[in-house]
C-alpha cells in the first residue's frame, strides 16, 4: 500500500521540484533518496498527514545537501533551504505527471533509456527494480538512467507544457513498450515483469486522465486492459503458451474487458480514428466472442485493413492474412503472405514463418507446415515460443497418416 | 535483443603477433568495453584460462568421466566472452567488427534466448 502510495506521489514531487529549481537531474535523485527514506521510515512511524509535503521537504532537503557540497552552487542552497513545503499542494498534479514523461520520452533519448527513466522518474520504481525487470545487472540499469539524465540536462529539454502532438506519441509509444514488456512474462515468477503492465495502464490512466479527449490515448489504454484481460489464460501453469483460439475465455478478466470495450466504442464514435484505437477495436471483437469459432472475422479483417491504411507495416500485413484465411480461406491468406517474402523486414522473421506453417495446416499441406514450424522454432529466441513450435511440429508427425 | 559475443584464439599465432599488436588488441577491448559502459548495453564478460586448463566431463549411464584438456583437435579455441544488449541487430555486428580479435582471428555473436513471449500467436 506505502508501494502504490509512493509510486503515485514521485511524479507529483518531483515536477513540484523541478519547477521550482529546474535541474532535472539532481532533483530525480533527491526525490529517490525520499522516496527511499519514506519507504523505510513511514512503515514503522507510520503515514504522515500530508504524505506529498513530507516528501518535498525531505527532497528539498537532500537537494540543499547535495549542492552545499558544490561550491559554485552555494549561494543557490539558501533559497533552496528557505522553500518551506508547499502546505495546499494545490500542484496541477496530472500537469506535472505529463510534462515530467514528456521529458523522459524526449527523442534525444534512444527508447530503452526513455524506458528506463519513465519508470524511474514518472514510475517510482528503483534502480534494482528496473534492472530486475529487464534482466540486467543493476550497474548496467543505472548507468542507463544516469546517462539519460546527463542527456537530459546537456540537451536543455524544457520542463513544461503543452507537448505537441509528436512528443504525445513518443509517450505513448514508450507506455506501450513497458507494457509488452510486462506482458510477454509467461511464468508466475516473473513478477516485476508483470508489475510493468501494471505501472504501463497505471501511467497511460494518468495520461488519460489529462487529455481524456485525446482517442489515442484512450486507444491505447483500451487495448492494454483489452490484452492484459486473457492474460490468465495466455499460458498453462507449466508456462506454456496457449494460442488465441484455444484459450479457456471463461479466465478472461471480464471487468478489464467492459472497461476496455467501452473505452474503444466510446472513442472510435468521437475522435478520428488512430492505430491504437483499430488495435483496440480488433481486441474488443475478440474479446466478444464467447467461442473462438464465434470470431466476428470479417470485421477483424477490416480493421485490419484500415490499419493497414492508416500505417503500413509488414507485421500488421502478416496479421491481416490471418483474418484473410479465416474469412476466405488459408490459400487467400497463403497468397498475401507471397507479397511479403521480399520483405526483408519480416521475411526472416520466426512470426511470418510460424503464420504462414499454421496456414499451411489449415490447407491441409502437413508436410510443409511441419518444416515451417521447424524452421520459426529455429528463428525464435523465445524459450516458451520455441517449444510451443516444436510441439505443432511433433503434433504433424504424430498424427500423420500411415 | 541481448547477445553474447564468442571469441576465438588460435593460441600459436596470438605468440606471433608482434607485441604492439598484442597492446593493441588489449587497447581495442578496453575501448569497446569502455563504449558499452558508457552507453548502458555491457552485460558483463570475462576471458578463459589457457585451454590446457579445462576438464571435460561426460556422464554416462550416471558414471562421471573427467579428462583433462579439450577434446576438440581445432586449432581455434574459445578464449573468452562478452555479454551486451543492443537495441538492433546491426548495432552487435557493428560491435562485433570492430572486436580486435576478428582482425586475426573471429568472432561470433548469437542472440541469447527468452523466457517471455510477445502476444499471442
Amino acid at each position: 500500500v506505502i508501494d502504490d502510495l509512493l509510486r503515485r506521489l514521485a511524479p507529483q514531487v518531483l515536477g513540484t521540484l523541478v519547477r521550482r529549481h529546474g535541474q532535472f537531474d539532481a532533483c530525480e535523485d533527491a526525490v529517490q533518496e525520499a522516496l527511499l527514506a519514506a519507504s523505510v521510515q513511514w512503515p514503522d512511524e507510520g503515514v504522515p498527514e500530508h504524505p506529498a509535503s513530507w516528501l518535498i521537504a525531505v527532497a528539498s532537503r537532500r537537494l540543499a545537501d547535495h549542492q552545499r557540497s558544490e561550491h559554485a552552487r552555494r549561494r543557490r542552497e539558501e533559497a533552496v533551504a528557505a522553500q518551506t513545503p508547499p502546505g495546499d499542494g494545490r500542484v496541477p498534479e496530472l500537469d506535472d505527471t505529463l510534462a515530467l514523461l514528456f521529458l523522459c520520452c524526449h527523442p534525444a533519448l534512444r527508447p530503452p533509456a526513455q524506458i528506463a527513466l519513465t519508470l524511474r522518474a514518472v514510475g517510482g520504481l528503483t534502480t534494482a527494480e528496473i534492472a530486475t525487470a529487464f534482466f540486467v545487472p543493476e550497474a548496467t540499469m543505472a548507468q542507463r538512467i544516469s546517462r539519460a539524465k546527463q542527456r537530459v540536462r546537456e540537451t536543455g529539454i524544457p520542463f513544461q507544457l503543452p507537448p505537441g502532438e509528436e512528443r504525445l506519441r513518443a509517450v505513448l509509444h514508450v507506455l506501450y513498450l513497458i507494457f509488452n514488456e510486462g506482458y510477454s512474462a509467461t511464468s508466475g515468477s516473473d513478477l516485476q515483469r508483470v508489475e510493468l503492465t501494471r505501472e504501463a495502464i497505471r501511467l497511460t490512466r494518468a495520461v488519460h486522465r489529462a487529455l481524456p479527449g485525446d482517442g489515442e490515448v484512450t486507444g491505447l489504454l483500451a487495448l492494454m486492459l483489452l490484452t492484459d484481460a486473457r492474460r490468465p489464460a495466455r499460458t498453462r501453469p507449466d508456462g506454456t503458451l496457449v494460442p488465441l483460439a484455444e484459450q479457456d475465455r471463461s479466465l478472461w478478466d471480464r471487468e478489464s474487458i467492459r472497461e476496455g470495450v467501452a473505452l474503444v466504442t466510446g472513442s472510435l464514435s468521437r475522435t478520428r480514428v488512430g492505430p491504437y484505437q483499430v488495435q483496440a477495436a480488433i481486441a474488443a471483437v475478440h474479446a466478444e466472442a464467447e467461442r473462438a469459432e464465434d470470431t466476428d472475422w470479417p470485421q477483424v479483417l477490416a480493421l485490419y485493413e484500415l490499419l493497414e491504411r492508416i500505417g503500413p507495416n509488414p507485421m500488421v500485413t502478416l496479421n491481416r492474412a490471418v483474418a484473410l484465411a479465416m474469412v476466405r480461406g488459408p490459400q487467400a491468406g497463403l497468397d498475401l503472405l507471397a507479397t511479403l517474402e521480399a520483405d526483408d523486414r519480416i521475411a526472416g522473421h520466426h512470426r511470418y514463418a510460424a503464420v504462414r506453417a499454421h496456414l499451411l495446416e489449415l490447407a491441409g499441406d502437413r508436410a510443409a507446415a511441419r518444416a515451417g514450424y521447424r524452421d520459426a522454432a529455429r528463428r525464435t529466441t523465445s524459450v516458451p515460443e520455441r517449444r510451443y513450435l516444436d510441439a505443432c511440429a511433433a503434433r504433424l508427425v504424430h498424427d500423420a497418416p500411415a | 535483443v541481448k547477445y553474447m559475443l564468442l571469441i576465438y584464439h588460435n593460441p600459436a599465432n596470438f605468440q606471433e603477433l608482434p607485441e604492439d599488436e598484442h597492446d593493441a588488441i588489449m587497447r581495442d577491448v578496453d575501448a569497446i568495453v569502455a563504449e558499452l559502459t558508457e552507453s548502458g548495453e555491457l552485460i558483463g564478460g570475462e576471458g578463459l584460462a589457457d585451454p590446457s586448463q579445462t576438464k571435460t566431463v561426460r556422464v554416462r549411464d550416471g558414471v562421471p568421466v573427467v579428462t583433462d584438456g579439450p577434446f576438440l583437435e581445432s586449432k581455434e579455441h574459445l578464449v573468452g566472452y562478452c555479454m551486451f544488449e543492443a537495441e538492433t541487430l546491426d548495432r552487435a555486428l557493428d560491435i562485433a567488427k570492430r572486436w580486435p580479435d576478428a582482425r586475426h582471428w573471429a568472432v561470433e555473436i548469437r542472440p541469447l534466448m527468452v523466457h517471455e513471449a510477445g502476444t499471442e500467436m
